[in-house]
């Protein structure tokens, strides 16, 4: 079977989580902020697996089940924390949610 | 290296070339005489009633934040499940705990009427 | 597992189990707050006495694989998150139905989120700690959201939830890196084979990721952007418990990783101290002097808070077991003053909103001399004067400074503490030598309220005339 050196894994890994953090500091809106920052754990979650993987060493695979787990729990929470913030004020841009300011 | 990848590429550009292909060669072949009727989303179906970007209720969101937390506990049981010959009763009692915390958070889900479709 | 493992994790059982009873309750049973508020403190109270019992029979000992540890500085972790979460709840209930945020979830999300931060200040390796960290996390962003009909909650529950998942990402991301530069997630494997690792390269971005992680949850500059918005838009008693305990939980978090790097003797610590000093430096000034510039009590505290996560990183760029323990003991003393200024401003906060200006405290030593007596009290502390806790908090981590050969950071420390008396004390200037602008109707503090506040004050004094006990605790 063909094994690709773990630099493939970890470059595109890196490149995954780049492309996550770019999109949290550019979008506007709050979900799609969310999903980049799944993006950003799930590029993780490669990484983690590759290293595991390439080291023959299980820790790094359990910690993707943990990581999967508290990602549906923000999911969960962000969602809910975004559709209280909907119900008062009809948006969901993080711009325009500025009542905290000195 | 490369060459490994040959079928791999071969298969991707037949696909490619398969989808733009026949979408292609329909619009140009086939006669083009467009109504009102065969304009609709299902030409001899429903008559659509409404716009499709309607708001949802929220209680979607609602039972899908629940679906989300209750269905991504399954990657604990799959592992378990795959191998608890090898992990013993130790590891049933443990799952078992588990379960039991996510019951809880069932009963309260429950209480507070959370599922109530009203 | 064994059953010595159950013993040894019995703190964070305790407290767990009963977050899980207090969630059961608050289903089942009808008007249910006091019935919680009672559960809380018996489970946080034994949760105390079950890290206690650790500490003496197993101190230093690890269980479930290495996974926690147990004693030492774990256990006064233990004491400060418990201690947090009692007077939080006492002050909640009458704060809470004032400002409209009493729902009976709180209680179990506190209990949730202490049970987390103990997983923290207990984890020898950074899995438990980063699920730890999840824990309080996701507890603290719908916690900060309570007040879910007003918009200024919402939107720190947003900025923070946003921000916080973001720094998870990075922390997460460090993770991964050192865990695959050292072969495993255990703090001992860092100490142990960072120095022989074939990636050096790999190991520091880690440790870097994870130093901006973690400095995203203490609000340590340049990553403290959020704090003063999420801290003035969350309930004040919630403000009070994140930015105590939620701060020492992170920092915990952190010693536990850097310790073991400085003492690994990996090439590069040099550089890595040094940019650690420049945080706790930019942290200190942009906390101190922003802070000046505040006309909002909550906002001031929330950009002092900064300071003070400045002055607690002094510690981790010192590097030596001096930083640690001072660390501790600047947790345990900034928990009372800290929780005993925001349980004052919460007690004279109204229902809109209102009572929460500079101006607001004038001549507030007329008008409830106690509160302003107390309010004073914590302010000094705060500020660093002698005798209350926090003069010996940094005296703890400015020595350890100059033992680790970094005086300017010491002197610079000082400085930062010179500047902070400016708004502190300004404070109390205001209260006992300024004419009041208006009448300020008085909201009456409950009784629970007062025995929260008797507490600060107790711990602030108490502190400050005994800090080698707490010293004796942590190097145990």
């Amino acid at each position: 079977m063909l094994t690709l050196p773990i630099e493939y894994y970890l470059t595109l890994s890196a490149v995954i989580f780049i492309i996550g953090t770019i999109g949290v500091l550019t979008r506007r809106n709050a979900i799609i902020i969310f999903m980049c920052i799944e993006l950003m754990l799930n590029s993780v979650n490669l990484t983690l697996v590759a290293f595991s993987q390439y080291m023959g060493d299980m820790a790094g695979q359990i910690m993707v089940l943990l990581v999967m787990t508290v990602a549906a729990a923000e999911a969960a929470v962000g969602l809910a924390i975004v559709l209280a913030l909907f119900r008062n004020k009809q948006t969901v841009y993080v711009d325009e949610v500025n009542v905290l300011k000195w | 290296m490369i060459e490994q990848y040959i079928p791999v590429i071969a298969m991707i550009v037949t696909g490619i070339l398969f989808g733009v292909v026949s979408v292609k060669a329909h619009e140009i072949l086939g006669p083009q005489r467009p109504n009102k009727s065969k304009e609709t989303p299902y030409e001899s179906g429903m008559e659509p009633v409404a716009s499709a970007h309607e708001r949802f209720s929220v209680k979607f969101y609602l039972v899908a934040m629940l679906f989300i937390l209750f269905d991504i506990e399954i990657v604990f049981m799959y592992p378990w499940a795959a191998s608890f010959r090898e992990l013993g009763g130790f590891a049933l009692w443990a799952m078992l705990l588990f379960v039991v915390t996510l019951f809880v958070g069932y009963i309260y889900i429950v209480k507070k009427k959370a599922l109530k479709w009203d | 597992m064994t059953q010595t493992d159950l013993l040894a994790g019995l703190a964070i059982e305790i407290v767990s189990i009963f977050a899980l009873i207090i969630m059961l309750t608050d289903a089942l049973v009808e008007r249910s707050t006091r019935l919680c508020e009672t559960l809380s403190i018996v489970g946080l109270l034994g949760g105390l006495a079950a890290s206690a019992y650790a500490h003496l029979t197993m101190p230093g000992q690890t269980a479930f694989n290495g996974m926690i540890v147990v004693g030492g500085m774990s256990t006064l972790y233990d004491a400060i998150f418990c201690g947090a979460g009692i007077m939080t709840v006492l002050l909640a209930r009458e704060y809470l139905t004032r400002v409209g945020g009493m729902f009976d979830e709180f209680y179990t999300l506190l209990m949730m989120s202490i049970a987390g931060m103990m997983l923290m200040g207990h984890s020898a390796d950074s899995m438990p700690m980063f699920v730890g960290l999840e824990v309080m996390s996701i507890c603290f962003y719908v916690m900060a959201g309570l007040m879910r009909n007003k918009l200024s909650s919402n939107e720190a529950a947003l900025k923070y939830f946003l921000l916080g998942a973001f720094a998870s990402g990075f922390l997460l991301y460090g993770i991964a890196l050192v865990y695959g530069s050292v072969g495993s997630t255990a703090y001992s494997a860092i100490a142990a084979k960072a120095l022989s690792t074939q990636f050096p390269t790999l190991f520091w971005v880690g440790i870097g990721m994870m130093i901006i992680g973690l400095g995203f949850k203490v609000a340590a500059f340049p990553f403290h952007q959020w704090a003063p918005d999420v801290y003035h838009g969350a309930p004040t008693v919630v403000t009070g418990f994140m930015s105590t305990a939620g701060k020492a939980a992170a920092f915990s978090g952190f010693v536990g990783f850097i310790a073991p790097t400085m003492a690994s003797g990996v090439p590069g610590l040099e550089k890595a101290k040094v940019i650690l000093a420049l945080l706790a430096v930019g942290s200190m000034l942009v906390g101190n002097i922003t802070a000046l510039a505040q006309t909002n009590v909550k906002r001031m505290l929330a950009y002092s808070s900064v300071a003070h996560a400045g002055y607690l990183m002094i510690g981790l760029a010192a590097g030596n077991a001096a930083g640690w323990t001072g660390i501790t003991y600047y947790l345990v003393a900034y928990l009372f003053m800290q929780i005993g200024a925001f349980a004052v401003v919460g007690i004279l906060e109204r229902e809109n909103g209102g009572n929460l200006t500079v101006d607001d405290y004038r001549g507030l030593a007329r008008r409830r001399p106690g509160l302003a007596l107390v309010m004073s009290l914590f302010m000094f502390s705060l500020t660093g004067i002698p005798p209350f806790a926090g003069f010996f908090g940094k005296y703890y981590l400015f020595n350890a400074a100059i033992q680790a050969d970094l005086t300017w950071l010491a002197i610079v420390g000082v400085v930062s503490s010179v500047i902070s008396v400016w708004f502190y004390l300004g404070l109390v200037v205001i209260m006992y030598f300024r004419e009041p602008l208006g009448e300020m109707e008085g909201g009456e503090a409950s009784i629970s309220s007062r025995t929260a506040l008797a507490l600060s004050i107790i711990g602030t004094l108490l502190i400050g005339l005994i800090p080698q006990a707490i010293i004796n605790i942590a190097a145990r």
